[in-house]
């Protein structure tokens, strides 16, 4: 146990995800020794992150504003919605600079182990957001996982009758691996999911 | 295949400990105690990824220390691979094949098998249907790893279900249902996959399992006695070993039940139900065979797995922790005559006596966390 303050930072690092009570001491330390001046840099944007950031009213990714930049840039394609789970996946697909329509972010899955329902879920956003019809294609991107299949199955299910043409992500090899180091769930994957060649 | 040099290092009660190991057999001699079957179960952690004796991690690592490490060298026809994997209760463990890292400890599954012969094997006849799922399943994981995929996702499934079930249920009746049937099809999927494997398991193992009982009874009365192991599932569903039409007969049943489930709040169809009935002639082993009886279904359930496996083209690797000083005269012998020809026995027992002669092989003796190879050695 240290003393005062010093303990008080370094349980509240501890209380980080991913972060022991080893590696808060050190990074306790480390701010310690560090420039003041990079400390207070560090500690305002602490403060600015919890009272600036919002969630955009559109899509419920994280934003500055009302809207975020991506529901706001008009030259994004209107007709198409890419449904993920977290902000965190906007930010991995945006960096692929493959898609170009805009986002909705359910905030999580659907897992009735953490109390997690449809109704917790940004669902209802989602299907005002088609209300209008200007959106003709979703791509369900949530995770590849249990829970986020069933999320994917749940929304398929809910938004097939509106006749939308509603698509999920392959899931298959990685690009740049070997075949051969491939486990068995996903090769089988990459199987169901194969195509024709033209 | 056989295991040549094991390493441990803070595993149960061994801070530090090198063992070179050859092919044939080895018996571990010591007192209770000493740290005989930790050595047994080290290796068959390598195998399974987990311990015939706990169900947790924690108990594996040494009291103080913060992991376990089990290294293993094992030839297999003329490769060798060293295997390696690292447990951090609380933490995902880490796996290591030639020194290179895993992407998941699951991916080890494979690269060792083994047989483990231990006193607990008498709750396969005994024991709960639990005990006998485990006993498939963990068989089923042994011969193709991918269903440890599948089976984790059945488990991760059903608790998903149940936990819906059960908040609908304090909810009030059909309350919060609206994913119920997203689940059931999860739930129906893995569950057809599990069950299509172990009814074709079973049917595999039956003659395998039919021979040993006689191998190892070999009494007049066991000649004329067979000894079956018939798949009791939890729902009706055709004959079939297809998990398409098992998983639609599951999706079925699950519909016509849905409504006892959600009063119970609990799921009732699938394979995590499921039971294995061993008889023998006419007879169910559990409740009417007698103790010997009980304890040769047991050896023969594990020879039939041994048998199955080697007739996949892998020797796997025989442990058998101190099974002997529980069997009579007649049964070590016929137990020792079918395994001697194994490409390797590791046996433990606390006194050499207990072992019968052909396994004797070499012996080493286990004493306060150490194992020491004995001199006067091979009596063979």
């Amino acid at each position: 146990m240290y003393e005062g303050v010093v303990q008080d930072l370094i349980d509240e690092l501890g209380r980080l995800p991913g972060i022991g009570p080893k590696s808060a001491q050190r990074i306790a330390f480390y701010l310690l020794d560090a420039d003041p001046v990079d400390v207070r840099r560090f500690a305002d944007v602490l403060i600015e992150v919890k009272e600036k950031v919002r969630f955009c009213a559109t899509c419920g990714n994280v934003a500055e504003s009302e809207t975020c930049r991506i529901c706001a840039d008009p030259r994004r394609d209107q007709s198409v919605l890419c449904v993920v789970e977290e902000s965190k996946d906007v930010v991995a697909i945006e960096r692929t600079r493959e898609f170009r329509g805009r986002y909705h972010v359910l905030g999580g899955a659907i897992s009735p182990i953490d109390g997690r329902g449809p109704d917790d879920l940004r669902i209802r956003e989602l299907m005002q957001r088609l209300a209008d019809g200007a959106i003709t294609e979703i791509i369900l991107a949530t995770d590849p996982n249990l829970e986020g299949e069933a999320t994917a199955t749940y929304l398929t299910r809910l938004l097939k009758p509106l006749g939308l043409r509603v698509t999920r992500l392959a899931s298959g090899l990685p690009v740049g691996g070997d075949l051969e180091y491939a486990d068995e769930v996903t090769l089988g994957r990459a199987f169901e999911g194969r195509r024709t060649v033209d | 295949m056989h295991v040549t040099h094991l390493s441990l290092h803070d595993f149960r009660s061994y801070p530090e400990l090198e063992l070179p190991l050859e092919p044939g057999a080895s018996a571990f001699i010591g007192a209770n105690g000493q740290g005989k079957t930790n050595l047994v179960e080290a290796i068959d952690y390598l195998a399974t990824l987990g311990s015939h004796r706990v169900a947790a991690d924690a108990p594996l690592v040494r009291v103080g220390a913060e992991r376990a490490v089990v290294r293993a060298s094992v030839e297999r026809g003329d490769r060798t691979a060293l295997l390696e994997i690292e447990i951090t209760p609380g933490r995902s463990n880490r796996a290591r094949v030639n020194r290179g890292p895993l992407p998941r400890p699951r991916d080890l599954l494979g690269w060792l098998r083994s047989v483990v012969f231990s006193p607990e094997d008498l709750r396969l006849v005994k024991g709960d249907p639990s005990d006998r799922r485990h006993f498939l399943d963990a068989l089923l994981i042994l011969r193709s790893p991918r269903f440890a995929g599948v089976r984790a996702d059945y488990d991760r499934a059903l608790r998903q279900r149940n936990s819906l079930l059960k908040t609908a249920r304090q909810a009030g009746r059909g309350k919060g249902l609206e994913t119920l049937d997203v689940w059931d099809g999860q739930l129906a999927a893995y569950g057809g996959e599990l069950l299509a494997a172990r009814l074709a398991l079973l049917d595999e193992l039956g003659p395998y399992l039919a021979a040993a009982y006689r191998d190892v009874a070999a009494s007049a009365a066991a000649e004329r006695t067979a000894a079956v192991a018939e798949y009791k599932p939890s729902f009706d569903h055709p004959d079939t070993r297809d998990r398409d039409v098992l998983r639609e007969a599951m999706a079925e049943q699950m519909r016509e039940r849905r409504r006892d489930e959600i009063d119970r709040g609990v799921s009732l169809v699938g394979p995590h139900r499921d039971d294995v009935v061993l008889s023998l002639g006419d007879l169910p082993a559990k409740g009417y065979a007698s103790h010997g009886e009980s304890w040769s279904f047991a050896l023969a359930l594990r020879l039939a797995s041994y048998d199955l496996l080697r007739a996949d083209g892998d020797d796997p690797i025989l442990i058998l922790d101190d099974v002997f000083a529980e069997l009579d005269r007649d049964r070590r012998s016929h137990l020792a005559d079918r395994v001697t020809e194994a490409e390797q026995v590791l046996v433990t027992a606390a006194v050499a006596e207990d072992v019968p002669t052909g396994l004797r092989g070499r012996r080493y003796d286990v004493a306060a966390g150490t194992a020491t190879r004995a001199e006067e050695a091979t009596d063979a």
